[in-house]
């Protein structure tokens, strides 16, 4: 065992102060708290129900496995739609464009979750621009409904995560030799499987550290499903944003939010057994 | 010498501080309830610094009972909000009376906040502004919506928007020719009239364009013709009518339910002295006159009607005939327990498909 200096403790310090004060106290307060239960004496006493009041109404199931496939879809297709992007970046085009087109995408990031998504109200409402482009050329008779429906909410979803699945790809590809596709060519390999076996294998673990940030931002997110999602769409933040503010049950709240931890925590959990990815290779 | 020039500066920095400190007011409010053009002359009048956090009523009570009635001076929560918390949770500080200027105040709102706040026989709020929750409503592509019933009429399909929230099981209630706020003292019943509610609201859900979630989303529904016949607030509705004559705020027939925002005193208040001098400013009549002008809301400064422009008091005569403005339902404070039957009811039209 190499013996550590005295700088190294030190250094130490902040990194466990960030650790304990903003991330494991709040998280013990909260995990206490899920257990803490107003009895008909309105006693606060040490209980179960805040978890069983979870499987006793269907709603709340129904919201969560919701949340969760949504979320594995759109993480999904946030690769599908970035990964041409990403590739056109790193190894078609000349470094100097592509550092000057990624400043590009990241401008939606500046503006703001909240105002992009009024942009997309704009763009996607009955009287918005797409539909009115669409009767102007004569394509439709009267307006398709996008707006309040899961598929705006999608759109939302999508649009403010996909950057965080880009930058990831990016690096990925950056340190992939171009020789090694050369070489594939050269012998014959197509397209298809030079994607398949060397593209694709190369940049997976950029693909899921990717993946697992847009996964986590996607099902803890709270604006996009309150403004785009419709009248029936469901996201399980809502319930627990309700929970603390609607019906000022703390408690509930709290085990719901731990609910939710455990849910994401095993979905990347699985994602990782999956696709035989170690957390230690993706972190990095 | 330098040092202790340096040494000097820095000390007196720290004391303007700490005056400064002294002399904030750390006000909890809605947005436009404290217009810049008042702040900057109370400042100027008093010296005291104010400082603004806006919020809403649900916000409120969670920041305030995180601290337990720390970190504001003053908040502005609604009437029926009050006294079921402060029961639960003491966040708030009675009133003194003695120190707010009641003379320029109408006395019957003053005497019903007293009331509806009161906790153990003391009161904790004074009342500030009113409105209502009514209708905003697309006169010219539906003159006939005059009812909250009109909120599940199939003439209206696809053009109708609620915020899917208390307010509006409340005023389906009304709709349905109920009264709610009779059976605050049994709770069974209530619980069985929230079940036809739900009922009403799930049958019509598939005439719903959306549920809006914000002043804003309320605002940009309508406006971009998405729906016709709307829940809505008076000041919104009004607001709306200026920009395009078509749109106006419609008490409907069953009664437009009436909401009072009041001050109330934080427990933990660290500037008392300006909390009642920002409360008495606030309601003196030139003052609430023009946030009433700017916002469109009532006050509860008794004289201000005078320095009314003409517009504001066309929008009242024009909304509020007056059989509509004597059947307003005033929210009386809510149960404890209540929203929580209110939820599961909420989330449960949510789901429906």
């Amino acid at each position: 065992m190499k013996k550590r200096s005295g700088t190294f403790y030190l250094l130490m310090v902040p990194v466990l102060l960030w650790l304990v004060v903003l991330i494991v106290i709040p998280h013990l307060d909260m995990f206490f708290r899920s257990f803490r239960f107003e009895n008909d004496d309105g006693l606060m006493v040490f209980s179960l129900n805040n978890y069983l009041s979870f499987f006793e109404d269907k709603i709340y199931w129904l919201t969560f496995v919701q949340t969760a496939l949504y979320s594995i879809g759109v993480t999904f297709l946030a690769f599908v739609v970035t990964f041409p992007v990403a590739f056109y970046l790193t190894k078609v085009i000349a470094k100097k464009y592509s550092s000057f087109m990624v400043l590009l995408l990241l401008i939606p990031i500046w503006i703001g979750e909240l105002v992009t998504i009024y942009g997309w109200m704009i763009l996607l409402s009955d009287n918005g621009v797409i539909n009115n482009f669409l009767i102007q050329i004569g394509l439709i008779n009267t307006p398709i409904e996008m707006l309040y429906t899961n598929f705006s909410m999608t759109i939302g979803l999508l649009y403010m995560s996909m950057l965080f699945m880009i930058v990831p790809m990016m690096s990925a590809l950056e340190s992939l030799d171009d020789s090694l596709i050369e070489a594939a060519s050269d012998l014959g390999a197509s397209k298809w499987t030079i994607f398949r076996q060397i593209i694709i294998p190369y940049t997976t673990p950029g693909i899921a550290s990717g993946g697992i940030i847009v996964f986590m931002l996607v099902i803890g997110d709270y604006v996009a499903p309150n403004i785009l999602g419709g009248k029936s769409s469901l996201w399980f933040t809502e319930q627990i944003y309700n929970k603390f503010l609607a019906t000022f049950n703390w408690n509930e709240g709290a085990a719901f939010g731990f609910l939710l931890l455990l849910l994401s925590s095993s979905i990347i959990w699985l994602a990782l057994k999956l696709t035989g990815q170690k957390l230690e290779k993706v972190g990095s | 010498m330098k040092k202790l020039v340096l040494i000097g500066a820095v000390a007196l920095t720290l004391i303007a501080n700490g005056a400064m400190a002294q002399d904030t007011l750390r006000l909890l409010t809605w947005k436009g309830y404290a217009p810049a053009k008042l702040v900057k002359d109370f400042e100027a009048k008093t010296g005291i610094d104010v400082k603004i956090t806006y919020s809403n009523n649900e916000e409120m009570i969670a920041k305030l009972r995180a601290t337990r009635g720390a970190g504001f001076d003053l908040a502005q929560p609604s009437q029926d909000r009050i006294s079921f918390v402060q029961a639960k949770f003491p966040v708030y500080q009675p009133i003194d009376f003695s120190r707010v200027n009641t003379d320029q105040l109408t006395k019957s709102m003053v005497e019903a906040v007293k009331k509806n706040s009161a906790v153990d026989g003391k009161a904790y709020a004074v009342p500030f502004c009113y409105g209502t929750t009514g209708m905003i409503v697309n006169t010219k592509l539906a003159p006939e919506a005059k009812d909250w019933s009109d909120l599940w009429n199939p003439k209206y399909e696809g053009k109708i928007s609620y915020r899917l929230k208390r307010p509006l099981l409340i005023a389906t209630a009304f709709g349905m020719g109920e009264n709610p706020f009779a059976l605050y003292n049994d709770k069974a019943a209530y619980r069985e009239l929230m079940k036809r509610v739900e009922k009403t609201l799930i049958d019509g859900k598939k005439l719903v364009k959306n549920y809006w979630t914000s002043g804003d989303t309320q605002v940009a529904i309508i406006k971009s013709g998405d729906a016709n016949v709307i829940s809505g607030w008076d000041g919104k509705g009004w607001s709306l009518h200026k920009t395009n004559p078509d749109i106006d705020f419609i008490a409907p027939k069953s009664g437009a339910l009436g909401w009072i925002d009041t001050f109330a005193i934080p427990a933990k208040s660290k500037n008392l002295d300006a909390a009642y001098k920002w409360i008495n400013f606030m309601l003196e009549p030139e003052n609430a006159a023009y946030f009433t002008n700017k916002e469109g809301y009532g006050t509860a400064s008794a004289d201000s009607i005078k320095y009314f422009n003409e517009e504001i008091k066309a929008n009242f005569s024009r909304s509020f005939p007056k059989e509509d403005l004597d059947n307003i339902k005033w929210h009386p404070p809510v149960p404890e327990g209540f929203e929580t039957i209110e939820a599961k009811v909420l989330d449960r039209i949510k789901a429906a498909k």
